[in-house]
């Protein structure tokens, strides 16, 4: 039998898990910072793996089209149908492409999509590189000479950085026809009015801090699921453990440089 | 043999480092000299002369040679684990030394330290004259590129074709050479462990005896001085394990390499060893051939060939 702690006690190996806690996630993200500051040091360095960057644009980018599209879809119509009868009751109709239009390509289109590649390439990269470095495939390329991290990381963190402005610009733009569609459902609106009426209420403040947070989202994304996948620990448990670890800490360093940026464009305006 | 190797091989010696400055140079330096001269070997017969014609003329032969790796007090602990505590090894040119001992006596760390992949606390390691501790990434890989590694599970890249394996560290290492004369070298080295026709397959197509073929076959693409092998037998069954050992030992006297075998199989130790050492809690315990080794008379020796 233990001998039982006294309240004394107990409260101090409370302190000390949650002290190492704290003390872990500091730890974290010091490595990650460090991470990040490798992959500067690399992409500047030639020679660059171009056949490699292009097939990784190919996966994060084509093969994210479709995804990507539905989503906008969806919610540039459920924005639509979900605001129209506010809406009405104002006698404000006219005004619901111009309301969509900023809302979609200010905050919720960069965001959606960037949580969407989160989750599919985020999530993607941590299983990859961790079963990679299960299968000391990443060692295997380490004792060829050849350096894992500027092949695997730095190519993969270019693409996501290239992407996914491209995939939040065309996720707006569907989302805009998605709204379009539920516009017309109850009422009749031409696709080239209600573009006119959407793009009339946007401004260069609209856009250009919305297209520019988007870089840093496909940074975060590309980054942290390659970080979780190269430090994974040996053993098959810790592949599933790096892509969910990849897709939570990527959605909330999204969150986090979402919040960052709509203060920094606040002070613009 | 050795000669006709250094022709045909990338090396960035250690002077040719400090002539050009940095070992990235003597890495460029080498593909320009090696790629237009890279060729198949298609016959162990090509220089017959340099190869000793007995096991005997070959084991004197070696013993004439200066060392390719010397290890000296080499000791690695993992947080309070001490793993290696003060190893000396020295294995010498065409050599092939063969590391036993239980799990977790520190074998497969002491090879990794030699290509740094882990980083000794303290020791000594020379690796084709050159002191692994001291060298920057860039002379590193220098060496690494003169040495070969077969992971215990061969680690082909499951993303990439069997052709793709094999090409991709050419690719990076021979920028020079021509697309023929690549294909050539893949074609020699899949011919080498019979596995030509599964050019074209991915690894996870392929049998475990299979991968471990192809593995080496990769590493030795680039022709390595030294093979470092860890466990090159584990999970494949006995007529595949002997296979693998006699594919090991046709390959290190058709290229002289120089290598260090991690196992704990026996018949595969029997087969491919010049020379034994057997590890026990971080430390070298027993020296010697295998047929020394089987007469010896402790207990914990003993019970690794009875």
């Amino acid at each position: 039998m233990p001998p039982s702690l006294n309240p004394y006690q107990k409260a101090k190996i409370r302190v000390t898990a949650k002290r190492s806690q704290v003390q872990q996630f500091f730890y974290a993200a010091g490595d990650l910072v460090a991470f990040a500051g490798r992959f500067f040091k690399e992409v500047v360095k030639p020679p660059y793996e171009w056949r490699e960057i292009f097939y990784q644009c190919y996966l994060v980018g084509y093969k994210s089209t479709f995804l990507i599209g539905l989503t906008g879809f969806i919610m540039g119509a459920v924005l639509t149908i979900q605001t129209r009868p506010s809406m009405a009751q104002f006698g404000a109709i006219s005004l619901i492409p111009g309301m969509i239009s900023v809302s979609v390509v200010r905050e919720i289109g960069p965001v959606i999509t960037a949580i969407i590649c989160c989750g599919k390439v985020g999530s993607r990269m941590g299983a990859e590189l961790g079963s990679m470095k299960v299968t000391e495939q990443i060692d295997a390329m380490e004792v060829s000479a050849i350096n894992p991290f500027r092949y695997l990381v730095v190519t993969r963190t270019l693409a996501t950085i290239l992407m996914v402005p491209l995939l939040t610009i065309f996720s707006d733009i569907i989302a805009l026809f998605g709204g379009y569609l539920a516009m017309n459902i109850h009422d009749t609106m031409t696709l080239r009015h209600f573009f006119v009426a959407g793009l009339e209420h946007l401004e260069f403040i609209d856009i250009f801090p919305a297209i520019i947070k988007t870089f840093f989202f496909g940074f975060v994304v590309g980054l942290i699921g390659c970080y979780k996948g190269y430090n994974a620990r040996r053993g098959t448990e810790s592949v599933g453990i790096a892509a969910n670890s990849a897709v939570v800490a990527s959605s909330l360093a999204v969150f986090v440089i979402d919040m960052l940026a709509a203060q920094i464009t606040d002070l613009f305006i | 043999m050795s000669e006709k190797f250094n022709d045909t091989e990338p090396q960035a010696s250690p002077e040719d480092i400090h002539e050009e400055g940095t070992a990235q140079r003597g890495i460029h330096q080498a593909e320009e000299n090696s790629s237009d001269t890279y060729h198949p070997v298609d016959d162990d017969d090509d220089n017959p002369s340099e190869v000793p014609a007995t096991e005997e003329e070959r084991v004197a032969h070696n013993e004439s040679q200066e060392p390719v790796i010397v290890i000296r007090g080499l000791k690695k602990a993992f947080k309070d684990h001490e793993v290696l505590r003060g190893v000396d090894v020295e294995v010498k040119k065409g050599e092939n030394l063969v590391v036993l001992g239980k799990s977790g006596s520190g074998k497969s760390v002491l090879i990794k330290c030699l290509v740094g992949l882990e980083c000794p606390d303290e020791g000594e390691i020379t690796v084709l004259g050159q002191d692994v501790s001291t060298l920057k990434y860039d002379e590193l890989n220098a060496l690494r590129v003169r040495t070969g590694f077969l992971f215990q599970n061969a680690a082909l890249y499951d993303s990439m074709t069997v052709r793709e394996n094999l090409a991709f560290p050419l690719r990076k290492h021979k920028k020079t050479m021509t697309a023929e004369k690549k294909e050539a070298a893949i074609m020699e080295m899949l011919e080498n462990v019979g596995l030509e026709d599964s050019i074209d397959q991915m690894p996870s197509k392929l049998s475990g005896g299979q991968s471990k073929r192809i593995g080496l076959a990769r590493t030795l693409i680039l022709r390595p001085e030294i093979m470092l092998y860890d466990e090159p037998t584990t999970g494949l069954d006995t007529g595949t394990s002997k296979e693998i050992s006699e594919l090991m030992v046709r390959m290190k006297q058709k290229y002289n390499i120089s290598s260090i075998t991690i196992t704990h199989d026996m018949p595969c130790a029997r087969l491919t060893a010049d020379r034994i050492i057997m590890m026990k809690e971080g430390v070298v315990v027993a020296e010697g051939t295998y047929e020394e080794l089987e007469k010896s008379e402790d207990e914990w020796v003993k019970s690794f060939f009875h």
